[in-house]
Parts: structure tokens; C-alpha cells; sequence
């Protein structure tokens, strides 16, 4: 955690960053841009198009929720609305959510982290964002082109045979990005192999790094069957080569079973990240050591494997053996456990600690309650008695909403906002941060929340007309998601406007405890003068606030 | 150091790297993990190999018959030789023979080449006696259950075609490698990129080496 | 020198071994074993694809951390296989339409 030389006894200069070569200003032309290898340059690439496909997801999302306050079909034709909520789980899943924070943050943090230079392979980490663009720009022209509206999942025979939407486009957008997650997953597991700084064993790495590389793990080992799930729809459809065809002895489960080998899994690749920028944050802002490091560690690489024991749970009603909905059901509560484990750490770290609800620590804190919400419903669903009522309802649905948004979002928001002064060497308003935080908490819940009982009382997901008596809950809803979404333009907005007006930030704001915070803000392009050396125990904000109470420097 | 005098702006250390040997094992340990994931895509068109197999091993016996088995064993003779010369080309460049390891890289797309060749000329055949279910061409099976000999051939196509253009592949990043070698390139601290290529080529022998008694030698023949 | 010999004499020799492996599993299986057929030609497949791991691709003489990739690969084949056949394998299928009874070609309008 510490340099070689005792951050109490010298003080980082804090020239204005103009004066400063960065890697922001190393080089201003576009060709710099998009030519760079610089880890950091490809994150705020990734920052960049992530935001674009979120509020594109985003918008369809918005048509959706409004078309669902009256029960009636009435904004949208049933088609079109099927091609909406495709749209929005499609953009959601592998354009946002799948890269947010690995591509992000993780591209940003990994090298400044374990003390490198950059990445294992810098070249290979900018072709992985040129192949997401190019993915990208398949599944946008199928968009525009006229839709998909199989659902993200496109189950088979539908989407192999019957289907008459861009399907292919689709699948092919998909199959190309899904490289992209498997270059930043090897990228990432060779860098902390490899590229660790001296001293810094595997039980003093931040556990944002143990979470990475968990995630990186279900990225390489999950996203390829995938990658060959879509292909083989493909080429059913194209070539009429039936793998998944009944009429040739072929099974549609078959592709149920392997569309969740990964697609489990990911949902994992989705959460894992926002674990460890929570394990961050709330160390930092309670002042002291997460409660049982170890156990937060390898409880990610516990989640990252049963991650891949579980996914017959999406199957138990699709016509899979009794049999193999039991051990699917009985591994699928185990899965919960490293879970909790988390969220127990993370509840333990806040006793004694010396707790302060800036920003970030609203996000973290936010994650707790919503993801424990989330999870736990996972819980109800996971028995198979349960599920057989409430799968494919609005249960499900707020179920992994609770997860994904009220989880991984805030997550993902927590960690943009406890990273912002090291990415852009500026400071946001804190006031206008925390009132977002909460207006998107409260615009969340309200969202979400009457989801539950929507989908407990039987209403159906993907469903374009719905009884008059589900009306008021729905209009509870969408009327969450007006604020919710009203939430998510704040931080746009301030976040873009301090990168011009917001107060210069020294090295370490927040007076963390990392790698990452011993360089300036922004860092120099190659993120270290000279490769530090560790000496301490990571999280040692004891230390850290003994000296700076001596008078030592952040 | 690199121990090369007469270029000193060329090394053949990246500046993320400290030294040669971390590079070495970043490059081994990044391919390894890339061939992972080469093992899980293949990996479910075995199980779904499996799963229909185990379910009909009669019809899937004689639809293997009607496999060439002369050229399958043929091609695979061929492909474990392009292994070998692909083995020795990496020991080639590692030892710093040039003209070894040109000679080796040639031979090594030749006999890929080979392979490629002998798999569309048994493409072409299938074609010719109606064995070829694919884009609507006709499909012609006298036996019983011509739906699960039809899903044989489907999955035959699928595999050995997606382990075809895996080879394709192979063969293009080889021949980058042959225009680099010619030009002196790749040779002791700079052979990273055969040694990798190596290991790629290998695995796709591999999955050959699962393919061959898989599609061509079930039943008794 | 004898590190540059000896590495050769490595490969051909597992080379002449995966030949002699071929020629086996081509006259196994012109020998009807029953169901042993298939135990063997995938037994054969596997020695052929380890001696290529630990010899051509060097896993023999890679890190504890290359060796550990590699056991990993396999146990995520071992659980994609273990975890989708306990479906398939319990559950009665022939009995539903579109089984091993009569099943019609595809026709070309497909």
C-alpha cells in the first residue's frame, strides 16, 4: 500500500494538472484516441460507449414503462413492444451491464492496482474495444433495421426457425462482443498473475482486484458457449443445420441448456465487479479494514465457481427431468452462501467504523440493502414449488432488477463517483452527487418494489396488455421510473460539467488506502515514476490516519 | 540482455514487461487461457454430439459408415505431421535457425493445406451422394430414423466445419509468421510469436484428434 | 547441443507415437466391441491428446499455473457435460413426438 518512500515524509507536488503532463493531455488528436494503448485512454473509450448504449437501453425501457400504465396496447403494437423489451434486455446485458465496470473501471484500476504500467497485453485491450464497437454496431443495425423480438434469450425453436426478425444480425452483434469480454477477462487474469508489484502478495491486493479476477474467470470459461449457442442458431437458421430442430431428433432445450451455461453465469460477470468496488468503498469511508478480508476474497472465486453449477434453475419449467431441477434447485442455494458472506463482511465492517455518507458511500450502502433484497428473492425462487408460480412474471423480473440495477448500477455509480478525482483529476459537486444518489434509490424502490407484487399476483413478463387490476401498480412503476430515470441524467450532467468547473483534486481526495492513490490525479501515462514497492497489509487506514494526524501527506 | 548488437532500436521486451521471461510466461499464460476458451466453444457441440449420439448409437453408426474412413485416417496422419513440423519450428526459432524454421513453418501450411483440401474434396462427395442436409440441398437416407442420420450429418458439418475454419485461421497467422521469419524476424529472444502460434496449432490438432473417432469410428466398420 | 538433440528426438518420438496410437484405434474399431467400442477410441483419443499437452505443447515442463489452466479447462468441461446429462439422461424423451420414430427429411423449403 505504501511506496518505497514513506508517504509521511514527502508530500506528492500538486502542480495544477496543465502544467502536468498526464495521460489526458499526452497527446490531443483523435488519432491519439483511438490508436492509444494506454489502459486508461481505453477505459474512458469504454466510458464513452457504455453511457451511449445505457441511455439507448434506457430509452426503450422508458417506452416500455410507459405503454405498461394502461392496461391497454395502446402506444406501441404488440410487436414493436416485443421488440422493445429485446431491445432493452439486449442492450442492457452485453452492451452496458457485461463490460460496465471490467471495461471501466477495471481497465482504469487493474495496472494502477498491482503497481504496472499497463496491462499484460496493451494492443490486445484496444482491439477488444474495437471489437465491442464493431459488435455494437451489428446489433444497432439490427435495431434500426426493423428488430428483434425473440427476447434476449432467444430461446429456440423461435429464434432458430420461426422468427422472421433480425435475428442473425443480432446474434452475430452479440457473438462479436462476446470476444471483447474474453480479451478483457485474459487481459485481466494474466496482469495479476504477472505484473504484480514487489511485495505485493496475493492477500494484500484491494479486493476490487479479487473480484476482477473472479469475474475474469467466469468471462473466459462462460462467454465461448455462448459465442457457439449463438452460432449454432445461426447456422439453423442460415444453413438449416437443425441442432436444436425436434424434427430431426434435435431438442430446443438444448439450447435453453446451453444459453445459460454463460448466460447464468454472467449475471455473475455483472455483480462480482460492483462487489469489490463496494468492498472499497465502505472500508474507506468507515476507516478501517473490511471485517475478514480472506473471506471476501475467496468468496468471489467461490461465487465465480458455483456460478457455473447453477443454471438449470432457468429450466425448471421448461420441460427439463424432474431429477435435474432438484440438484439445480439444491446448488442453487448454495450459491447464495458466498454471497451472504459478502454481505455479512460488509455489514461487520461497519461496526466501529468511523462512518462518513459522502457520495460514493450512499451508492455502497444502497447496494447492500437493494442487493440483499435481490438475492434473497433469488432465494424464494430457487425452490422449485415457488418457482413454478412465479417464473416468467413480474417476480422474476424485480428479482434481477433488484440485482442488476439496484446491485450492479449502483455499484457501478458508487465506484465512477469514489474513482472520478484519480480518472479526471477533478472533483464533482457533492451535494448535487448525493441528492442523485438518493433520488435514484428512492426512484428505484418505487420502480421496482410494486414489481414484486405484480408478478406474485400473476401477472406475466413480456406481456403487452395486462388486467385492469394490476393498473395501479403498474402506474407505480413507471411513475418510479420517471424519477429513476431523472435520476440517472443528474450525474451526466454534473459529472460532465466538473470536468470544466469542478475543484481540482489532489492525489488522494479521500484519503484511501491503494496503489492507485500513491500517483498524481490523473495519473501519468505510464501511472508510476518507479514501480512501487509494498511493505504494508492492504487497508491499513490506521496507519494511514495515524499519519496523517502526525501532519504526514495523503 | 537480448544479446542482439546490430539493431540496437529493436527489442524484444515490451515496455509493460520488466523483463524477457516475465513477457515469455504473460504470452504462454494469455494463450493458454485463449485456448480455454476455444475448449468450452467446441465444448458444447460435443455435448450436443453426445447427447444425440447416446440417444440413437444405431443410426449414428451407419450414418459414420458412409464417412470416407480412408481420408479421414489420411487427414489425420496428415495433421498430427503438421503438428510435428509445427513442434519443430518452434524448436527451430527458438535455437535461431532461420532457414529451419522457414522450411518448417512452409511445411507445417502445406500439410495444413493438405488436410483442407482432402476435407472439401470429402465435402464434395457428400454433396454428390446427397449426404449434405445443408441449405435446403436434398438429403437422401434409405436406412430408418432419417431424421437422427440427418441430425448426424448436421452435426459432421457443424464440427469438422468450425474446426476447418479454426485451421484457416491457423494457416493466415502462419503465413504472417513465414513473411516475418523470411525477413529474419522471430528468431531466439523474438520467437514468443511462434511458440504461441504453437500452441494454437496444437490445439486444433487436438480437437481433430476427439473429432476423427467421434464422427468416423462409431460402430463396428 | 545435446538440449537442441534431445528435444527433437522428443518430438519424433511422440510423433511415431500418436501414428502407432492411429493405427490402433482404426483396427479397434473394425472389431465389434459392443458398446466397448466407443470406451476405447475415446480412451486412445485421450492418450493421443495428453501426449500432445504435456510434450508438443510443453505442459510437461510449463508452470504449476499453466498445468492449473489446463485441469481447470477440464473440469468445466467435465461440469458442462456432468450437469446437462443429468437432465438428458433422466428424463424419458423417446416417447415424445419428433423422437427415433418416424421422422421426415427436411424439405426444401426450409
Amino acid at each position: 500500500m505504501t511506496a518505497l518512500v514513506d508517504p509521511g515524509s514527502i508530500t506528492v507536488p500538486d502542480l495544477g494538472p496543465l502544467s502536468r503532463r498526464n495521460y489526458l493531455n499526452a497527446g490531443y488528436s483523435v488519432r491519439s484516441w483511438l490508436l492509444t494503448t494506454d489502459h486508461k485512454r481505453i477505459a474512458l473509450l469504454y466510458l464513452m460507449s457504455i453511457t451511449f448504449f445505457f441511455m439507448l437501453g434506457g430509452a426503450a425501457a422508458t417506452l416500455l414503462r410507459l405503454d405498461l400504465m394502461t392496461p391497454q396496447a395502446d402506444l406501441v403494437q404488440t410487436e414493436t413492444f416485443n421488440k422493445l423489451f429485446t431491445a432493452h434486455g439486449v442492450i442492457m446485458v452485453f452492451f452496458f451491464l457485461i463490460p460496465s465496470i471490467p471495461a471501466v473501471l477495471g481497465n482504469f484500476l487493474v495496472p494502477l492496482m498491482v503497481g504496472a504500467r499497463d496491462l499484460a497485453f496493451p494492443r490486445l485491450n484496444l482491439l477488444s474495444w474495437y471489437v465491442y464497437m464493431i459488435g455494437g454496431l451489428f446489433t444497432l443495425y439490427a435495431l434500426l433495421a426493423g428488430g428483434v423480438d425473440t427476447g434476449w434469450t432467444f430461446y429456440a425453436p423461435y429464434s432458430s426457425t420461426y422468427s422472421n426478425t433480425y435475428v442473425m444480425a443480432t446474434a452475430v452483434g452479440i457473438f462479436i462482443t462476446g470476444f471483447s469480454s474474453i480479451l478483457t477477462g485474459l487481459n485481466f487474469i494474466v496482469t495479476i498473475h504477472k505484473m504484480r508489484a514487489p511485495g505485493l502478495t496475493w492477500f494484500r491486493l484491494p479486493l476490487f482486484i479479487w473480484s476482477i479476477y473472479a469475474t475474469s474467470i467466469i468471462m473466459v470459461l462462460g462467454t465461448p458457449v455462448l459465442a457457439i449457442t449463438l452460432l449454432l442458431v445461426g447456422l439453423e437458421r442460415m444453413l438449416g443445420i437443425g441442432i436444436f430442430d425436434p424434427r430431426l431428433g434435435g431438442d430446443p432445450i438444448l439450447f435453453q441448456h446451453l444459453f445459460w451455461f454463460y448466460s447464468h453465469p454472467a449475471v455473475y460477470i455483472m455483480i462480482l465487479p460492483s462487489m469489490g468496488v463496494v468492498s472499497e468503498i465502505i472500508p474507506c469511508y468507515c476507516r478501517k479494514r473490511p471485517f475478514g478480508y480472506a473471506f471476501i476474497g475467496f468468496s468471489s472465486f467461490a461465487i465465480a465457481v458455483f456460478s457455473f453449477l447453477v443454471w438449470g434453475h432457468h429450466l425448471f419449467v421448461s420441460g427439463q427431468s424432474i431429477y435435474a431441477g432438484m440438484v439445480f434447485s439444491m446448488l442453487s442455494y448454495m450459491v447464495a452462501i458466498p454471497s451472504a458472506v459478502k454481505v455479512f463482511n460488509w455489514t461487520a465492517s461497519l461496526h466501529k467504523g468511523s462512518i462518513s455518507f459522502d457520495t460514493p458511500m450512499l451508492y455502497a450502502l444502497g447496494f447492500v440493502g437493494l442487493f440483499t433484497m435481490g438475492g434473497l428473492t433469488g432465494l424464494f425462487v430457487a425452490a422449485l414449488a415457488v418457482d413454478v408460480h412465479v417464473h416468467d412474471t413480474y417476480f422474476i423480473v424485480s428479482h434481477f432488477h433488484y440485482i442488476m440495477v439496484g446491485g450492479a448500477v449502483m455499484g457501478y455509480l458508487g465506484g465512477i463517483h469514489f474513482w472520478w478525482p484519480k480518472m479526471t483529476g477533478r472533483l464533482y459537486p457533492e451535494g448535487w452527487a448525493r441528492l442523485s444518489a438518493i433520488l435514484i434509490f428512492v426512484g428505484f424502490n418505487l420502480t421496482f418494489f410494486p414489481q414484486y407484487i405484480l408478478g406474485y399476483l400473476g401477472m406475466p413478463r413480456r406481456y403487452h396488455v395486462y388486467p385492469p387490476e394490476f393498473q395501479v401498480l403498474n402506474v407505480m412503476s413507471s411513475a418510479g421510473a420517471s424519477i429513476l430515470g431523472l435520476g440517472y441524467f443528474f450525474p451526466l450532467t454534473y459529472l460532465i460539467w466538473s470536468l470544466y468547473y469542478g475543484k481540482r483534486a489532489s492525489s488522494n481526495p479521500w484519503r484511501a488506502t491503494g496503489l492507485e492513490w500513491q500517483t498524481p490525479s490523473p495519473p501519468p501515462t505510464e501511472n508510476f515514476v518507479q514501480t512501487p514497492v509494498v511493505l504494508d497489509e492492504a487497508y491499513d487506514y490506521k496507519r494511514m490516519d495515524g499519519q496523517l494526524a502526525e501532519g504526514g501527506a495523503a | 540482455m537480448s544479446g542482439e548488437t546490430q539493431a540496437p532500436a529493436l527489442s524484444p521486451l515490451a515496455h509493460q514487461f520488466d523483463d524477457l521471461t516475465q513477457q515469455n510466461e504473460a504470452d504462454d499464460l494469455g494463450m493458454w487461457l485463449f485456448l480455454c476458451t476455444e475448449l468450452m466453444f467446441f465444448g458444447g457441440m460435443f455435448l450436443a454430439y453426445t447427447i444425440y449420439r447416446t440417444r440413437d448409437e444405431a443410426t449414428f453408426a451407419a450414418a459414420s459408415a458412409k464417412l470416407e474412413l480412408l481420408w479421414g485416417t489420411v487427414n489425420t496422419v496428415v495433421l498430427l505431421t503438421s503438428s510435428l513440423t509445427m513442434a519443430l519450428a518452434v524448436h527451430a526459432a527458438e535455437v535461431r535457425q532461420r532457414r529451419k524454421l522457414i522450411m518448417l513453418l512452409l511445411g507445417t501450411m502445406v500439410l495444413g493445406t493438405a488436410f483442407l483440401s482432402i476435407k472439401f474434396m470429402e465435402y464434395y462427395h457428400k454433396y454428390v451422394h446427397e449426404l449434405m442436409p445443408l441449405a435446403g440441398l436434398p438429403f437422401k437416407w434409405d436406412g430408418t430414423s432419417p431424421g437422427h442420420a440427418e441430425m448426424f450429418f448436421d452435426l459432421y458439418f457443424a464440427m469438422t466445419g468450425i474446426h476447418a475454419l479454426h485451421m484457416i485461421i491457423g494457416l493466415g497467422i502462419m503465413l504472417v509468421l513465414l513473411v516475418k521469419a523470411t525477413r529474419g524476424g522471430l528468431l531466439g529472444d523474438f520467437s514468443g510469436p511462434v511458440r504461441v502460434t504453437g500452441l494454437y496449432w496444437h490445439f486444433v490438432d487436438m480437437v481433430w484428434v476427439f473429432l476423427f473417432p467421434l464422427l468416423y469410428l462409431i460402430g463396428a466398420r | 547441443m545435446s538440449h537442441k538433440r534431445s528435444a527433437v528426438v522428443i518430438y519424433v518420438t511422440v510423433y511415431v507415437i500418436l501414428l502407432l496410437l492411429l493405427a490402433l484405434t482404426v483396427e479397434a474399431a473394425r472389431h465389434d466391441l459392443g458398446y466397448w467400442n466407443f470406451a476405447v477410441s475415446l480412451l486412445i483419443a485421450t492418450v493421443k491428446a495428453v501426449v500432445i499437452a504435456l510434450f508438443f505443447m510443453h505442459v510437461w515442463n510449463s508452470t504449476r499455473l499453466v498445468k492449473l489452466v489446463v485441469a481447470t479447462s477440464l473440469l468445466w468441461m467435465v461440469i458442462l457435460f456432468t450437469l446437462s446429462l443429468a437432465d438428458y439422461w433422466t428424463r424419458d424423451w423417446d416417447s415424445i413426438v419428433g423422437g427415433s420414430q418416424d421422422v421426415t427429411p427436411l424439405d426444401s423449403t426450409h
